[in-house]
């Protein structure tokens, strides 16, 4: 089974049949190509890395104990995520019912601009609504600085930093890579919801990065 | 095109909106005359184009952070469960496998 795509129908529908048939080699082959995804998942619902493992493992079993009604309407990646999805929100909901001060943050709604309206010129300048100031040009910036250790750990705080359903939408878009529809798949989400949700994410996370390389 | 035209669709789309509808035109899903007016900005805005080339750097920064691995005890205790579940022996909860 080594020589279809990866993800493609085919190389699917032979990982489930052999998982089916409690084939170890393809359960090892599906723990190696979504563990780290899982992972990142859960960790958008729970407080710490110990759960989040936890939530993984059960989530494991969940598609162990799922495979044999598996019926290839979704995609095996899409299915196996919803279910990390379910699991970790359920654990992340008995985390914030059972610890006060949870670390998770409160659902709050996030309205405001995705810029400081200060950044633009009033409604009195005939420039009314334009910058005043151009941004960096960050294009121009060296690489090691946009993608140094502090930076990372400063996207890493932003990301945590997002309300729940901002952070497991940009999760999935643009740490993990999937498609817009992939989305709305795993997070039964609409369209126009889903971008929302990215564009209130995105914005944030951009100026939290423009704040860090602010000299 | 005139000169007229040009002026006025320019002129159409502030800066400020512009930052409000980048996610749509990155996701190509603005409407054909959202997306001329979104480009005719951007052809005579340097600030515009600077933020777009940010918003694409932020997305690139996010995607260095997929790297996750779990525990060694972890997996090995993956291992346990899928062999527990092989044997006929593994629970999930009350959907016992039949």
């Amino acid at each position: 089974m080594n020589s279809t795509a990866v993800g493609s129908p085919t190389d699917e529908l032979e990982l489930v049949l052999a998982l089916r048939a409690g084939d170890e080699d393809a359960f090892t082959k599906l723990v190696n190509r979504y563990q780290s995804s899982m992972l990142r998942v859960a960790l958008t619902y729970v407080g710490s890395r110990a759960v989040a493992e936890e939530v993984v493992q059960e989530a494991w079993l969940g598609v162990l104990n799922g495979i044999g009604r598996f019926e290839r309407r979704s995609q095996l990646k899409t299915w196996i995520m919803r279910i990390v999805v379910n699991r970790a929100k359920r654990r992340g909901s008995e985390e914030a019912r059972s610890v006060p001060l949870s670390v998770t943050q409160p659902s709050r709604e996030d309205l405001g601009p995705s810029v400081d309206p200060d950044r633009f010129r009033g409604p009195d300048d005939p420039w009314a609504g334009h910058w005043r100031s151009s941004p960096p040009n960050w294009a121009a910036m060296p690489e090691p600085r946009l993608l140094s250790r502090e930076m990372l750990n400063e996207v890493r705080r932003a990301l945590e930093g997002l309300p729940e359903k901002q952070r497991e939408v940009i999760t999935l878009r643009d740490v993990l890579g999937y498609s817009g529809a992939e989305v709305c798949n795993v997070l039964t989400i609409s369209e126009t919801n889903q971008r929302v949700l990215l564009h209130r994410a995105r914005s944030r996370v951009r100026a939290a990065v423009e704040r860090y390389l602010q000299p | 095109m005139t000169n007229h035209e040009t002026r006025q669709m320019s002129t159409d789309m502030t800066c400020q909106e512009l930052v409000e509808l980048i996610t749509e035109y990155l996701e190509g899903t603005l409407a054909p005359t959202e997306r001329m007016r979104f480009d005719a900005h951007v052809r005579t805005c340097p600030g515009c184009a600077a933020y777009i080339e940010q918003m694409r750097t932020t997305i690139g920064i996010l995607g260095k952070l997929s790297e996750e691995s779990m525990s060694a005890g972890a997996e090995r205790d993956l291992l346990a469960t899928f062999r527990n579940w092989k044997s006929g022996g593994a629970a999930d909860g009350d959907a016992r496998r039949t």
